[in-house]
């Protein structure tokens, strides 16, 4: 008898879990904000939608949209690349929203050159010279007398974006002689086949084609990103009205996860975790 | 005589039908409506071509007219500042709208020569069995992927000319130079030497002359030889690459349609000039081209158009730096084009707020295809005045 109870009991709790499912599989996920973040918001979106069921939209409107959207309670998650400024926190809380800080993933980004190179480190001022078009030789930074030739990422890549926020600073605009390359790979490939270029790429991408030099004197690892020692890193957020619940805190917390650091590491991000 | 006879036989045979098929009123109604509909098909599937290219004008024209609403003409045409994601955007499209037509010139001068020379010699040097083996071979070029050539061009001759550039460039001057130079010493020293009347004389000259002007010759081929060598070439992904890869794009598409032309100029022409006394030489250059040069031009046309629209190459092979190089004629810095732009910044970024930097990619899109619109008009026109005048209209 008592052992039916127990069943009984069991069944009752399981359908009480599988009604909360239900009714929180009918809800769904909206995200906005940074572009740079959106690839991690999006295979996970995919990841969340194949396992729970429930439906995440992202739109990538910037990271500055994203916090105006929390800020007007229009989406749940807020992508984002930086944190968020003091006059941003000071709108949310004077609208009723309390924003929580979540870091998803770190963005380490190395700086490469040909194998052949003899540089092996520069410091953050010198890349920023090399950008804008100040030096253009290698001789300047400790280099062969060769001229150097710059890769860049197209306008709408995150990884740009890093790079001219942690490296170029807002005003200075990189050389036009910049040349311009699609995807990591491709500027990975261009660096490799060329003895004096220079590029910029994830670190997950670096493998022994290309030399990543060190910035600042630190060497670009997995380890110097996370404990932010890299200059050239960053963490990605994700901000949210409250501590997350539900359905939003699975998600947050899925970077913590095992295939949560699997998709991130795939998609060219450092785990923080 | 003629005429009266054909109408005589057409009568005929409306005659000998009408008495053999006998056809009820309802009967040839349905046959009319069917015939009606089946034309109305097939204009309609016809005029959808035209309809599409419509659209398309129609939609790019769409989104093109806000970026000017936006910004105005002038920064656009003006400025080589491209900066489209800064604060604040500059959309200054001079240099990109440069870098399209100096790979558009470049690979012309390469192709236009080549692919000329090339269906001549198909058309009237070759013989025949050797014409019906390379043809095919040729526009074999036209079924190779884009970016299979954008692969090749990034991953194989970009680092080819990192590394052996000069020696390359050397090596094409003086195989493309050499035969030309020496043709035209021959032609000169003749030219030179054909007023002297005394043989002995003429004979002694025409060798010193001839001499003369072939050390002359070989010491231009040296020098310039010995300059190309001297180059470095930098970075591989530079105009001269796109230049050359657009222009073997752009080959099978002249050679094919030039040839056809050629060969549409028929046997009587050639074989009237022949009878004339002219030579293969005066036959080719006095007759066959001028009266294939509609078609041949027609074939420039459609070849530099396809450099000019190419966007997977240049997007991959081109360096992509939104710049003028200094000087204006130098090819082996890298550029950006129009269509690799369009290609590169048409990411997922900007396009949801409907900004200027959305709308300068159709801004863009539109200038093309005026400029492709306007060069086929150009070309229809002089195809169809050219014909006026051959037919002696």
């Amino acid at each position: 008898m008592k052992m039916f109870r127990k069943i009984m009991f069991g069944v009752a709790v399981m359908s009480l879990m599988a009604v909360g499912n239900a009714s929180a599989a009918g809800n769904k996920i909206v995200m906005d904000g940074s572009t740079t973040v959106g690839p991690i918001a999006k295979a996970f979106a995919s990841y969340f939608k194949k396992t729970t069921g429930v439906d995440v939209t992202v739109s990538e409107s910037g990271s500055g949209n994203g916090a105006k959207s929390l800020i007007n309670k229009s989406c749940d998650i807020a992508n984002m690349s930086r944190p968020m400024k003091d006059n941003e926190e000071a709108a949310a809380k004077s609208n009723g929203v309390n924003p929580v800080e979540n870091i998803v993933a770190l963005d380490g980004m190395a700086m490469i050159v040909h194998p052949g190179n003899r540089v092996n480190n520069l410091s953050r001022k010198q890349i920023r010279d090399i950008y804008s078009g100040l030096v253009t030789n290698w001789s300047a930074v400790g280099g062969p007398n060769a001229p150097i030739v710059m890769i860049q990422r197209e306008s709408n890549s995150g990884t740009q974006d890093s790079f001219k926020e942690l490296v170029m600073g807002k005003e200075l605009p990189i050389s036009k002689r910049a040349e311009t390359q699609a995807s990591n790979g491709a500027v990975k490939s261009r660096v490799a086949s060329t003895p004096t270029a220079i590029g910029f790429i994830g670190l997950g991408f670096v493998d022994a084609s290309v030399k990543a030099v060190d910035v600042d004197g630190i060497e670009a690892t997995v380890q110097s990103v996370k404990s932010g020692k890299y200059p050239i890193s960053r963490p990605l957020f994700m901000y949210t009205n409250g501590q997350p619940t539900g359905n939003v805190k699975l998600f947050i917390d899925l970077p913590k996860s095992d295939e949560g650091k699997k998709i991130i590491s795939e998609i060219g991000f450092v785990n923080k975790y | 005589m003629q005429n009266s006879s054909g109408m005589h036989e057409n009568e005929a045979a409306k005659s000998g039908r009408s008495s053999v098929f006998v056809v009820s009123a309802r009967k040839r109604k349905l046959q009319k409506i069917s015939q009606k509909s089946g034309e109305g098909t097939l204009l309609l599937i016809a005029s959808f071509v035209a309809i599409v290219v419509l659209f398309i004008f129609w939609f790019v024209a769409r989104d093109a007219v806000p970026y000017f609403r936006l910004r105005g003409f002038q920064e656009f045409f003006t400025s080589s500042e491209w900066y489209p994601a800064d604060e604040p955007p500059r959309f200054g499209a001079l240099a990109i709208i440069y870098g399209s037509i100096m790979v558009t010139l470049g690979s012309a001068l390469i192709a236009v020569p080549m692919g000329v020379i090339a269906s001549i010699c198909l058309s009237d040097i070759l013989p025949f069995t050797v014409r019906q083996y390379v043809k095919p071979v040729i526009e074999m070029l036209a079924a190779i992927p884009s970016v299979a050539y954008g692969f090749f061009a990034l991953v194989v001759f970009a680092p080819l000319l990192q590394n052996v550039g000069g020696p390359i460039l050397m090596w094409t001057w003086w195989v493309i130079a050499a035969p030309v130079l020496l043709l035209a010493v021959i032609v000169a020293s003749e030219l030179l030497t054909a007023p002297i009347e005394k043989e002995p004389k003429k004979k002694v000259l025409h060798l010193v002359s001839a001499l003369f002007l072939g050390s002359l010759a070989l010491l231009f081929l040296y020098f310039v030889g010995r300059h190309l060598q001297g180059l470095v070439i930098m970075s591989g992904t530079n105009a001269l690459n796109v230049s050359i890869i657009l222009s073997f794009m752009a080959l099978p598409t002249i050679v094919s349609v030039s040839e056809d032309a050629l060969q549409a100029v028929g046997r009587e022409l050639r074989e009237g000039s022949y009878a004339l006394g002219a030579t293969r030489a005066e036959t080719i250059i006095k007759t066959v081209l001028p009266a294939a040069s509609s078609g041949i031009l027609a074939a420039v046309i459609l070849g530099i158009m396809r450099a000019l629209g190419e966007t997977m190459v240049v997007w991959m092979a081109s360096g992509n730096s939104s710049h003028i190089p200094d000087p204006f004629f130098n090819y082996l810095e890298s550029i950006r084009t129009l269509t690799a732009t369009i290609a590169g910044d048409m990411g997922e970024a900007d396009q949801v707020t409907g900004s200027a930097r959305f709308h300068v990619l159709f801004a863009m899109g539109l200038l093309l295809l005026v400029v492709s619109f306007v060069s086929n008009f150009i070309s229809e026109r002089i195809v169809v005045r050219q014909r006026k005048v051959l037919s002696g209209q």
